[in-house]
């Protein structure tokens, strides 16, 4: 516990550093930082990573199967092998992420070995462990978790967490949970700022998250982490609306490259959110992208089948 | 130049920053907290608007695509051209330089700054670092500078001044009234940075 309660404060230290340090929150935090505004592509290859690169992506996720193959194909889901993550690192020059399973502290020792720039530890890979998170503070590479609301997303957070993403259904092409989970991140936070500083004790223990987080949360108005959403983004109208929503930036999994012509959607998608508050400009970008990805509707989905609802 | 423009109470006149991809927010604020009247910059309209433009932290290639893509490539460069203060951070300080080296290769700068820049140069995130830095022009205390995945200055012109200096590595440089961190200030609670710049607006806007 002694470092759960330690190290989310390092950030607002000022002490004198004799030498440069790394992996701080406040280094972590800072890449999600400069990614705002931005489109993070889901790819299985370095040929993909090269699209997303030249579409203008800010980050790359490198997986052997985009959501919507895992949900096609099933079986257990595990971290990408090393040699994809290696081939697509020398590709670009963007951030290049990574998945690890929840709670699988050692598939992330070794995406940190890896030298990957972010680990996303992911409900979108079969859990490892149904108890536990992996504690993230001890790692230097900075980790970004899912939340379908705001108590997990703190939960996270104060696992070390260094961003989040609201939890869609990923590989669905169904932009309604993820609709959902940053409304309810949002109205959450809008709640806390009515709460008086009294009321702000109860709060934490209902949201199950530490109570000087809650504070801070309620005082700054928002997480003390980039926010963007994930799952089910299909079209620049999809990804512009999660921005309107109040979105830092979007992940795309399967939508660009199950959809007809993904070098035109990828560049279509930057743009949208680049440009979010611009109908006209939305609308350009929507022009002439062929097919969007079929996509499956959530409700018709049996519950052991949704993805969102793993992670606590 | 800066004698007797320090301190916050003039008016700076209007500064922008460039809103398309990037830490845009802790620039705006930082600027507002030293009393700066801020627009975002999306378009060429809100560019003209400006009297100093922030090029903010972010992914430079995409910042670069995104210019050329809404139309404020060439009035960047116009602007810079006849004489805009600008201060860039990170991304914004690849943009400013005459010369990317590593970027994408059909990446372009604004340019302007009479530097070569080198993307990346201290490798993956799990290489980012904080540091305290000696920058002998803003004097005490040290400048708390976080770097992410950030660039170096590899080569510096005839007239640009080194500001600071990283294991022996050039990252804050200045060359009339452009400004170019590899860091971040605007995450640190550092406004030093941003006051010069608000100095080089206010002395060429006349006010």
């Amino acid at each position: 516990m002694a470092g759960l309660i330690r190290q989310p404060h390092a950030i607002h230290e000022r002490h004198i550093m004799t030498e440069n340090t790394t992996g701080s929150a406040r280094v972590k935090r800072g890449l999600a930082e400069m990614l705002k505004g931005g489109v993070i592509m889901d790819v299985v290859t370095p040929e993909q990573a090269r699209i997303a690169e030249d579409a203008g992506a800010v980050a790359v996720m490198a997986l052997e199967r985009v959501p919507a193959d895992i949900r096609a194909q099933g079986g257990v889901a595990r971290m990408s092998d090393p040699d994809l993550i290696d081939a697509i690192k020398a590709e670009v020059s963007i951030p290049v992420m990574a998945k690890a399973r929840i709670g699988h502290f050692v598939e992330a020792q070794v995406l940190e070995a890896l030298e990957v720039d972010y680990i996303d530890e992911s409900e979108v890979l079969s859990p490892a462990d149904y108890v536990n998170h992996i504690d993230k503070w001890p790692f230097t590479v900075p980790f970004v978790c899912g939340a379908t609301n705001l108590g997990e997303a703190l939960r996270r957070i104060t696992e070390g967490a260094a961003m989040i993403r609201s939890k869609g259904e990923a590989g669905t092409g169904d932009v309604s949970e993820a609709t959902k989970h940053i409304r309810t991140i949002s109205g959450e936070i809008r709640r806390l700022q009515s709460l008086s500083k009294d009321e702000l004790f109860v709060a934490a223990k209902e949201l199950q998250a530490p109570y000087e987080l809650v504070a801070e949360v309620a005082e700054r108005g928002s997480l003390p982490v980039v926010l963007f959403v994930a799952g089910g983004v299909a079209t620049p109208a999809d990804a512009a609306m999660m921005m309107q929503l109040g979105a830092d930036g979007v992940f795309v999994g399967s939508g660009i490259f199950k959809s007809g012509q993904p070098e035109a959607r990828a560049a279509a998608i930057v743009k949208a959110v680049a440009a979010f508050e611009d109908p006209k400009a939305i609308a350009d970008a929507s022009r002439g992208l062929g097919e969007a990805m079929v996509g499956i509707n959530v409700a018709d989905l049996p519950a052991p089948h949704r993805l969102a609802e793993r992670g606590w | 130049m800066d004698s007797g423009r320090r301190g916050t109470g003039e008016r700076p006149g209007r500064v922008g920053v460039l809103a398309l991809q990037g830490d845009v927010r802790e620039h705006v604020a930082v600027l507002e907290s030293l009393g700066a009247e801020v627009s975002l910059v999306r378009g060429p309209a809100q560019l003209a608007e400006v009297d100093g433009l922030v090029l903010p932290g972010g992914e430079s290639s995409v910042i670069d695509k995104l210019a050329r893509l809404f139309g404020l490539r060439e009035p960047i460069i116009e602007r810079i051209g006849s004489g805009l203060p600008v201060f860039g951070t990170c991304a914004g300080l690849i943009l400013l330089a005459d010369r990317i080296i590593d970027g994408l290769p059909t990446q372009l700068p604004f340019g302007g700054m009479d530097v070569d820049v080198r993307r990346n140069a201290f490798g993956s995130q799990v290489d980012s670092f904080e540091s305290m830095l000696d920058v002998p022009q803003l004097g005490e205390p040290p400048v708390h500078a976080t770097f992410i995945r950030a660039p170096v200055v590899e080569r510096v012109g005839e007239g640009v001044r080194v500001l600071a200096r990283v294991d022996d590595r050039v990252v804050a440089v200045e060359q009339g009234v452009l400004l170019g961190t590899s860091f971040h200030p605007e995450v640190d609670g550092e406004t030093r940075f941003h006051r010069r710049f608000l100095e080089h607006v206010a002395h060429v806007s006349g006010s």
